[in-house]
């Protein structure tokens, strides 16, 4: 069961699949005018935000641009966030961290608070689908990161949620299991078709998942582009190396990486710097820096 | 020590192969030597005995040091007796029952005070964890109870209650639940709360989030209390058997102590030795049992 906030309520949203290529018939998020200040601060300044039922949108920003806050709001744990945020009943959410019940076994973390009486059945069935069936007797602290968040998400899934919201869920896990991870997360979403709200600050990973990638900027979506590219994705594709240096540019990142002092800059620095349109200053007016654009972001 | 594991590198080994570094970088030194730190040169450590047993080489060259120089007379017999004179005594007491009805009438007494001790600090600690109300009702008072020793309530407890078992049970109680009660409840407060979080996206009830969050998270704040609540609570039977009295190892005590039996006096002190071992081993059994989920925690 997901949690329920009352007022705030899709009923229609259903949980069923959508044929692949249609535009969703119905919205699963609908967010209007939402804003949210720490302080003097304004991290969501009347943001606008539709996503379909069963669409996957992956939203990118820097660190502090309020993509999480914006996604605590819809798991419903920000009561002070102002405007309207419609979003359906069932409802799960995938950290960073996995959050496991330390002192639960991992099958009772899968099926924690379910009340059906097939939750262990189903739990098990869950845990068959991320590949850790053998693992259900095994305490959360002895699973890699990988395994603990591919537990993570089959408690998420087996919860049949129509809003699946993923909070930078392969942050913390490394450059090979993460892209395991991303197979298998594409894998399930397609099996059962939740809308999914992906947070992150990486570029590939969000061109890889998503049929949309919209950018958080100034407490606002500064950008929304639809992915088009053919499924299955990767990194090599004309297409995706496109849409990456056009996501980066809107996000103000210039990806070089190189020994050298940058002050000692050669003539061709110099014209792949002119083909910056951002010219090294982003919308917010911050200076751009050099980056990975996948470095790991240190938490909240 | 290490000599035989030192190896001289020979440097012509680590001359640079390629040119290419050599023009714009400086050239990284080559260290000098290379120590072995993992190999078969190294010695291994060889177990002799289990480390149960190798925790015992202190007692047993303290009773060697006892036996020895009380045997060369440099222990005054009339003033430390030898260990063959506190055996004797042991024996007699044994003989006529009479160590068996003190040490009993000792052990109910902590045994309610545990009893009562423990039920009241937890009941206080979770309503003051909890609640707000409870936390400004009580744990202000708590931490101030905290500073007042025990045994400063002692001609009080008996002004109100007489000298009967009462005053004795509740002084033993009053530090049992001040232990319980600040241990457990700033575990309470320091339940992770990303962890609550979780929960709540999973559509805990508030009662659902006490019993398998709250509670299961303070657990190792709460046996930190009890330990040093079972340690408390004997040393508060000493002071509460000062309380007039003719049973427990207090009235044994001060017996033996106007009487002038010193070597009933070193008895009572092996007596509060063994005591205190058999209720350390019994919080380690309980951790052992209700802490397997945790990281890293080895019983031993």
């Amino acid at each position: 069961m997901a949690s329920r906030l009352p007022g705030d309520v899709i009923p229609s949203a259903s949980n069923a699949p959508v044929p692949e290529g249609q535009a969703p018939p119905e919205a699963a998020v609908v967010v209007t005018g939402v804003r949210r200040r720490f302080g003097d601060h304004t991290v969501l300044d009347g943001l606008d935000l539709t996503i379909g039922a069963g669409e996957f949108v992956a939203m990118l920003g820097h660190s502090g641009s309020g993509k999480s806050t914006l996604l605590r709001a819809l798991a419903g744990l920000d009561p002070e966030v102002t405007g309207s945020v419609l979003v359906p009943p069932q409802r799960a959410v995938v950290f960073q961290h996995p959050r496991l019940l330390p002192w639960k076994r991992v099958l009772a973390n899968v099926i924690f608070n379910l009340r059906e009486p097939d939750a262990r059945q189903r739990g098990y069935a869950a845990l068959e689908e991320v590949g850790l069936a053998s693992h259900a007797r095994a305490w959360p602290a002895t699973l890699s990161g990988g395994e603990a968040q591919r537990v993570a998400l089959a408690r998420a899934l087996v919860r049949r949620p129509h809003l699946l919201l993923l909070d930078e869920p392969f942050g913390a896990l490394d450059a090979l299991t993460r892209i395991k991870m991303y197979a298998l997360l594409k894998r399930l979403c397609h099996r059962y078709r939740p809308a999914v709200l992906l947070v992150t600050h990486d570029v590939d990973e969000a061109i890889l998942l998503a049929d949309r990638v919209v950018v958080l900027q100034g407490g606002r979506i500064s950008l929304d582009l639809p992915v088009t590219l053919p499924t299955p994705r990767s990194r090599s594709e004309a297409g995706f190396t496109a849409l990456r240096a056009r996501l980066l540019s809107a996000l103000g990142v210039e990806e070089r990486v190189g020994d050298a002092d940058p002050r000692d800059a050669s003539q061709g620095d110099a014209a792949l710097q002119a083909a910056d349109p951002t010219d090294g200053v982003d919308s917010s007016g911050a200076r751009s820096w050099s980056a990975v654009a996948d470095s790991p972001e240190v938490s909240r | 020590m290490d000599r035989a594991a030192v190896t001289t590198l020979d440097s012509r080994v680590t001359t640079p192969v390629g040119s290419l570094a050599a023009s714009r970088e400086p050239r990284p030194s080559p260290p000098t030597t290379l120590i072995e730190v993992a190999g078969p040169s190294r010695p291994t450590k060889r177990v002799l005995l289990p480390r149960w047993l190798r925790k015992l080489y202190g007692p047993v060259a303290l009773l060697l040091l006892w036996w020895s120089t009380s045997a060369t007379g440099l222990l005054d017999p009339d003033l430390f007796p030898p260990p063959g004179a506190v055996v004797g005594a042991t024996t007699d007491l044994i003989a006529d029952g009479e160590l068996f009805l003190h040490v009993w009438a000792s052990i109910q007494r902590v045994l309610y005070g545990l009893l009562f001790g423990v039920l009241g600090g937890t009941v206080l600690a979770v309503l003051s964890g909890l609640t707000r109300i409870g936390e400004d009702l009580l744990d202000s008072t708590m931490q101030i109870l905290k500073a007042v020793p025990n045994y400063a309530l002692t001609p009080l407890l008996i002004m109100w209650m007489g000298i009967g078992e009462e005053p004795k049970i509740l002084l033993i109680a009053l530090g049992v639940g001040i232990a319980i009660y600040i241990n457990t409840y700033s575990a309470i407060r320091g339940v992770d709360n990303a962890l609550v979080e979780a929960a709540t996206t999973l559509g805990a009830s508030r009662a659902a989030l006490i019993w398998h969050v709250i509670l299961p998270g303070s657990l190792p704040g709460f046996l930190v209390g009890l330990r040093l609540a079972l340690s408390g609570a004997w040393l508060s039977l000493i002071f509460a058997e000062t309380i007039n009295t003719t049973e427990g190892i207090g009235y044994l005590m001060t017996r033996a102590q106007n009487l002038l039996q010193s070597e009933v006096s070193v008895l009572i002190l092996v007596i509060y030795a063994v005591i205190g071992m058999i209720s350390y081993a019994f919080v380690r059994f309980l951790e052992r049992r209700l802490l397997a989920w945790r990281p890293g925690f080895q019983g031993t």
